[in-house]
């Protein structure tokens, strides 16, 4: 394997939560601008090992991962690494949409007040343009000092997405962001994900597997804690190699 | 009478009864404030605001009582509030969650239901004679300030712990540290909680005498504070001492005095209110 190729590289990545262990053993490499879809039943670790990319699993108390996760070949779990840089270049749309109780303009600086950036024009052009990235800008951009939470949650998912690439991150995780919405909202997303790709890594986690077959190029299955197959979207969908992706994808079980 | 007419008698009975019970406090106010108003209300001008001590009722005034008042809640609030607010962050957000904490949090509590008594002597001895502050007004304002912590932290630490965890997550994926997700996302949303247990803080803070007294506020002073270690009287014990009075003229002071009071408490509490009601609506999830 050479690191270099892949932009995302887990090696060996084991995750305890106390005493039970929810990642096994899992190693997988990501390409640069791609989509990857993580699917599988509820509880099988795909959106835990998602969180490990940016370190969001830190935030749990007795958390404990062995093994290694290089981002553009550097390992991020090295002692070393400063967590809140590390989180700046990697950014994450979560299942809920999650706006901060402020107005929509503050909700896409946020991400650059924290750098430190003042300058007023900075500001207003990285606002405009990552509201245009999401297609949020048109719906939007009268009320810029109106509440985030007055949106709906389509528009306030879109709203998350334009937030995380105000601090241009060069890999988005989504962790099943269109789970809480609805179909004409989805379809927005999904459309959105398909666009960004050219601009950024993109690791989505999902329980709507049509979803995963639209949007992604790589498809990674998980169950009980284990990477399964990974494989080409279309060889995912249409000819699984392992017994139990062939009874997920059919639906027989989760 | 059928099963359904008793029913809906039983169901008006009810409404009635608590229509009755909620207007029962409001009813005793209510007659408190007429009682109080109609003794009290034609004393009150400028002079009696303006007036030093006196034993002559006519001519006595609660300059000094008022004075010692601010005094006492102005440097309660500077000394009470960052420390509260702060240790019901570091309860919340930093202190791992094992026994000590449990310790901690049950002594907390205890603490908020410790008679004030009990602060006063605390105060008395710790801050007047050990460290010597003598019943100066730091005294008494450091007395008060661990008689309403408890109070802070607790209502710190649940406006905390309701901001939900998926904006702490968002902030925190953005590459914010703890203290910017803090200090920009979780103390302003829940500024609001927190405003309340303030409230809660400086009305107390105000109705306090029995610890006043303990550490040695002063029932008759006739200058105005200048620094926080002079000595002083507050507004309750300036009333306490002239409703114990055989005079006539003095009741009437206590009435204006209490009207006095209650305007300060209601005020505090209208403005308290009125920025709650502000920041909740801007912050509601």
């Amino acid at each position: 394997m050479k690191s270099e190729m892949y932009k995302l590289e887990a090696r060996n990545i084991n995750l305890f939560y106390g005493e039970k262990q929810a990642l096994k053993d899992i190693s997988i490499g990501i390409d640069p601008n791609t989509v990857t879809a993580f699917i599988g039943p509820s509880g099988c670790g795909k959106s835990t090992f998602l969180r490990c990319f940016n370190r969001m699993n830190d935030l749990i108390d007795n958390v404990k991962i062995t093994g290694d996760i290089l981002i553009d070949g550097r390992n991020i779990y090295k002692s070393k690494i400063n967590v809140d840089e590390h989180r700046k270049k990697i950014g994450m749309v979560f299942q809920k949409p999650n706006p901060f109780p402020k107005s929509i303009y503050e909700n896409v600086a946020f991400g650059l007040r924290i750098k430190g950036v003042k300058d007023r024009k900075v500001l207003d052009e990285t606002v405009e343009r990552s509201l245009i990235q999401a297609a949020l800008w048109d719906e939007v951009k009268d009320d810029l000092k109106k509440s985030a939470l007055s949106l709906s949650g389509g528009q306030q998912q879109r709203l998350c997405i334009a937030r995380t690439m105000a601090v241009e991150p060069s890999v988005i995780l989504m962790d099943e962001p269109a789970s809480a919405l609805d179909p004409l909202s989805t379809a927005k997303i999904e459309e959105l994900i398909y666009e960004l790709k050219s601009k950024y890594t993109i690791v989505i986690v999902t329980h709507n597997m049509q979803q995963a077959a639209r949007i992604s190029d790589k498809t990674a299955f998980f169950y009980l804690g284990e990477l399964i197959e990974y494989n080409t979207t279309t060889t995912i969908f249409t000819n699984p190699k392992k017994e139990q992706t062939h009874n997920y994808i059919t639906g027989r079980f989760g | 009478m059928n099963n359904s007419q008793v029913n809906r008698l039983k169901d008006n009975a009810f409404k009635v009864f608590a229509i009755i019970c909620t207007f029962f406090g409001l009813l005793v106010l209510a007659v408190l404030l007429y009682d109080i108003f109609s003794k009290g209300f034609s004393r009150l001008d400028y002079n009696f605001l303006n007036d030093l001590p006196s034993r002559v009722a006519s001519r006595a005034g609660i300059y000094t009582a008022l004075l010692g008042m601010i005094w006492i809640l102005v440097l309660t609030v500077l000394i009470a509030f960052p420390i509260g607010i702060a240790a019901g962050i570091y309860l919340e957000e930093y202190g791992k969650k094992n026994r000590f904490a449990n310790f901690i949090e049950i002594n907390i509590a205890n603490l908020a239901g410790v008679p004030s008594i009990i602060y006063g002597i605390l105060g008395l001895e710790l801050f007047g004679r050990i460290l010597g502050l003598g019943n100066s007004i730091l005294t008494g304002s450091l007395t008060l300030s661990l008689l309403v912590l408890p109070l802070i932290i607790v209502s710190t630490r649940e406006a905390v712990k309701a901001v939900p965890k998926s904006i702490r997550e968002a902030a925190y994926g953005l590459g914010a540290t703890k203290w910017q997700t803090i200090s920009s996302i979780v103390l302003p949303s829940s500024f609001g909680g927190i405003l309340t247990g303030l409230i809660l803080a400086i009305s107390r803070a105000i109705g306090e005498t029995a610890p006043l007294i303990v550490i040695g506020a002063l029932v008759y002073v006739p200058f105005a504070p200048t620094s926080p270690m002079d000595e002083f009287t507050v507004l309750t014990i300036q009333i306490f001492n002239w409703v114990t009075r055989p005079q006539a003229g003095f009741v009437t002071n206590a009435a204006a005095a209490i009207i006095i009071l209650l305007l300060f408490t209601f005020m505090m509490n209208g403005i308290a209110v009125f920025l709650r009601n502000r920041y909740n609506k801007r912050t509601r999830f």
